[in-house]
């Protein structure tokens, strides 16, 4: 069975949220159950995300719900930017020894994490960026793991320093820096074998090879698939060995990757590239963006935000306009259709409703009241009418009715009905002006969760 | 008594909400993964109902008895080792199949078989390098090619070398691929056809590898590998570590695929058949 996305599961949660203009406690504690269990079903390590949902929630609650979003959307939205900034810096960037210093960099990881082939990919990498590269094969254990690093070498046009199986990592990694030195390469690429955090003896001999060698950077390649235990690795090497920065290897497969936040959360140490596929150019920068909305797994909450916001900025002026209106107690049919304008900013009615979470469950109940032929039906009768009609609605009696019904292309009933429906929107409205934009950042389309539409 | 249930049904009395959210953390920082082990937990809630358990202790019990009777193999789990049989073993990349088949073949070895490996890793680098040392350190002859060259013509090559030296076993090493690259997974059913077609009448072992320090997707990779062929078992490597490997519960319970052996660390010997008391237990701990 495929995962069930973030969304399905936000459904049940956002249909108990009410709207109000605050973020409850309870709003929040229902929204982030979910996505707590959405955070676990990526591999984020339970530890990790009983801290991060706290701390969100504490940020969360009492927060003002944006214009535009019901307040389950609101908590993704924070949950979102708290994972976006956890996760940065986006263009983190190895650091390089100033002038003709050669800078040492050294590979770290458990067994099969992808070490070799990112080593490779790293030296690629630097090539292009006018450094001058040399590979080191300090993997003296796995069997084939001194070719496999020369052969890859040659690939990427990298040389590679090796002195077979023999001698240790440490004199290995001493002898490479004199021949670079010789050699005149700059940067200096250590590939180690893959070992256990628990191995004592081998995490030893990391420890020797800075002893006896400037290190600049160690790098731990953490394979994006890994489960809970991610912390326990990420911890052990950086408090035994130090390390500087993380390359998250097998991005390119469908693992959510929740692995990427449990390490930076436990090191605090940026993640600097992620390999995407075993073609040796496979090296790319690391996205916080990207990366959150993988292991959030709801890319269309998050456009459906990302577009509210947009919107919502433009029709700020306008609402505001409708508020300063409304308060006088005005709203004629000129208000009615600004407003359906809004909905139709949104990205049309129908496929809206079908993004919201909260909103999904109730497309069925609110078909008939808001279906987009019967907004096109209003649109054109309100059309239909004189500037002086729109703007005083009094003006509204039967011939009046009749010449609109013609000019619509309707039934006399059809706007009967409408004139009707308006009026009590107008009612309505006149009773809580609280929907136009009463409160900072919520205009009338802050009310979606619970709302009930004037149309 | 150390470890999980001692340390938390020492601290209950009573089988409460507590107690069944602790027993559900302790299974999500397993891997087992939040589906199965609520699964795990509601079961768990029915069964104490039902069966009038009223101690933590007896909940304990219970429970780890269930998960050991589901994880339990079948008699003939092993039946292949003791007729003539062809291994299939595949999974994504760095997970443990080149090891793991220099495990297997000495421990055959052992036993007195005739082994003969494929080298039908042709993708990469030094592959074929590395598993002609682990056949030489278990003793056991090797058929390859050269790299880059059709892995299905490496492999059959081997099936027609196994068949004058009238082998008993041949395991074939495949390179590491990811499940959800389509064109990958077409190149490893030509290959499970050739078997089919050039090899039919010996035992058929499919088995797929995971890391067992893989959380929630080695799901994906058991079901995507199981569309490739008839999956009869999956091996557990890396399980000498911290990470206690319990996606083997939820790809047990979701896709009836059993563990078989598991990889305990990098020498020749460090292969085990999956015991589910044992492993178990150590889920637990
Ligand atoms: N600690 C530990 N390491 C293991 C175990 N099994 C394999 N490894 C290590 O994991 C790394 C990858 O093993 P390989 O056998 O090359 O994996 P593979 O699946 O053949 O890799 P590809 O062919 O590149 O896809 C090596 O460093 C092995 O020594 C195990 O049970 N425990
Ligand atoms: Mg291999």
């Amino acid at each position: 069975m495929a995962f069930e996305s973030l969304t399905d599961k936000l459904q049940n949660a956002f249909k108990k949220l009410k709207s109000k203009g605050l973020l409850t406690e309870e709003d929040v504690k229902v929204a982030l159950k979910e996505v707590k269990m959405a955070l676990l079903e990526a591999d984020v390590n339970f530890k990790v995300v009983k801290q991060f949902v706290s701390s969100v929630e504490e940020r969360a609650v009492g927060a003002d719900v944006l214009n535009g979003l019901n307040p389950g959307q609101m908590v993704v939205k924070i949950v979102n930017d708290e994972l976006v900034s956890l996760m940065g810096p986006e263009n983190a960037e190895l650091v390089f020894q100033p002038g003709k210093s050669i800078t040492t960099i050294m590979m770290c990881g458990l067994q099969g994490a992808g070490k070799t082939t990112a080593t490779a990919k790293l030296a690629a990498k630097l090539l292009t960026k006018g450094k001058r590269p040399l590979l080191v094969a300090c993997d003296i254990y796995r069997p084939g793991a001194i070719k496999q690093l020369q052969i890859n070498g040659e690939k990427v046009k990298v040389p590679v320093f090796e002195m077979g199986d023999k001698n240790s990592p440490v004199d290995i990694a001493k002898a490479a820096l004199e021949h670079a030195a010789k050699n005149d390469n700059n940067v200096v690429i250590l590939d180690t074998a893959g070992r256990l955090h628990i191995d004592d003896e081998m995490m030893e001999e990391l420890i020797r090879i800075k002893e006896n060698v400037d290190v600049h950077q160690t790098i731990l390649v953490v394979d994006a698939m890994t489960g809970q235990d991610a912390v326990t690795v990420a911890e052990d090497f950086n408090e035994r060995i130090g390390i500087d920065g993380v390359i998250l290897s097998k991005m390119d497969g469908d693992a959510r990757g929740g692995a990427a936040l449990s390490v930076k959360a436990v090191t605090q140490k940026p993640i600097l590239f992620v390999g995407m596929g075993e073609k040796l150019s496979d090296l790319e920068q690391f996205y916080p963006d990207r990366m959150a909305n993988r292991i959030l797994g709801m890319g269309d909450v998050l456009s459906l935000i990302e577009k509210a916001e947009e919107n919502l900025e433009i029709d700020e002026e306008t609402t505001k306009d409708m508020a300063s209106r409304l308060k006088k107690g005005k709203f004629d049919y000129n208000d009615y259709l600004e407003s359906m304008k809004q909905m139709r900013n949104l990205g049309g009615i129908s496929s809206i409703l079908g993004m919201l979470p909260g909103m999904g469950l109730k497309t069925k109940d609110l078909e008939g009241a808001i279906d987009e032929d019967q907004l096109k039906q209003t649109e054109a009768i309100i059309l239909s009418m004189t500037k002086e009609e729109r703007a005083n609605p009094k003006l509204m009696s039967l011939p009046r009715k009749g010449r609109i019904a013609k000019g619509a292309g309707v039934d006399i009933s059809v706007v009967n009905r409408f004139v009707k429906q308006f009026e009590q929107t107008q009612k309505m409205m006149k009773q809580m002006p609280g929907m136009f934009g009463g409160k900072k950042g919520r205009g009338m389309f802050g009310g979606l969760g619970g709302m009930k539409f004037p149309f | 008594m150390a470890g999980f249930f001692s340390k938390i049904f020492g601290g209950y009395k009573q089988i409460d909400e507590d107690f069944y959210d602790e027993i559900f953390e302790k299974l999500v920082t397993g891997d087992v993964g939040v589906r199965t082990s609520n699964e795990i937990v509601e079961r768990l809630r029915d069964q104490v109902k039902e069966n009038h358990i009223k101690s933590p202790e007896e909940c304990r019990e219970f429970l780890k008895n269930n998960i050991k009777e589901q994880m339990r193999l079948d008699e003939d789990a092993f039946a292949f080792e003791k007729e003539r049989s062809v291994i299939f073993v595949i999974g994504i990349n760095g997970v443990g199949k080149t090891t793991t088949i220099g495990k297997l073949a000495a421990m055959y070895k052992n036993e007195g078989k005739r082994v003969l490996l494929s080298a039908a890793d042709t993708f990469r680098a030094a592959a074929a390098e590395q598993l002609g040392e682990w056949a030489n350190r278990a003793g056991v002859e090797m058929v390859s090619g050269k790299e880059g060259q059709d892995p299905s013509s490496v492999l059959f090559d081997t099936i027609q070398s196994a068949k004058a030296k009238q082998v008993d076993v041949l395991i074939v090493d495949t390179a590491g691929r990811l499940h959800n690259k389509k064109n990958l997974m077409d190149e490893l059913e030509k290959m499970n056809r050739l078997i089919n077609s050039y090899y039919p009448l010996v035992h058929r072992e499919n088995l797929v590898v995971l890391d067992g320090t893989t959380g929630q997707n080695a799901l994906n990779q058991a079901r995507e590998f199981s569309e490739v062929t008839k999956l009869t078992g999956f091996i557990m490597t890396k399980m000498d570590g911290t990470a206690r490997g319990g996606i083997a519960v939820a790809i047990q319970s979701e896709l009836k695929i059993p563990v078989k052996y598991i990889g305990v660390g990098e020498k020749i010997t460090d292969l085990k058949r999956f015991n589910a008391d044992e492993y178990v237990d150590s889920l637990f701990e």
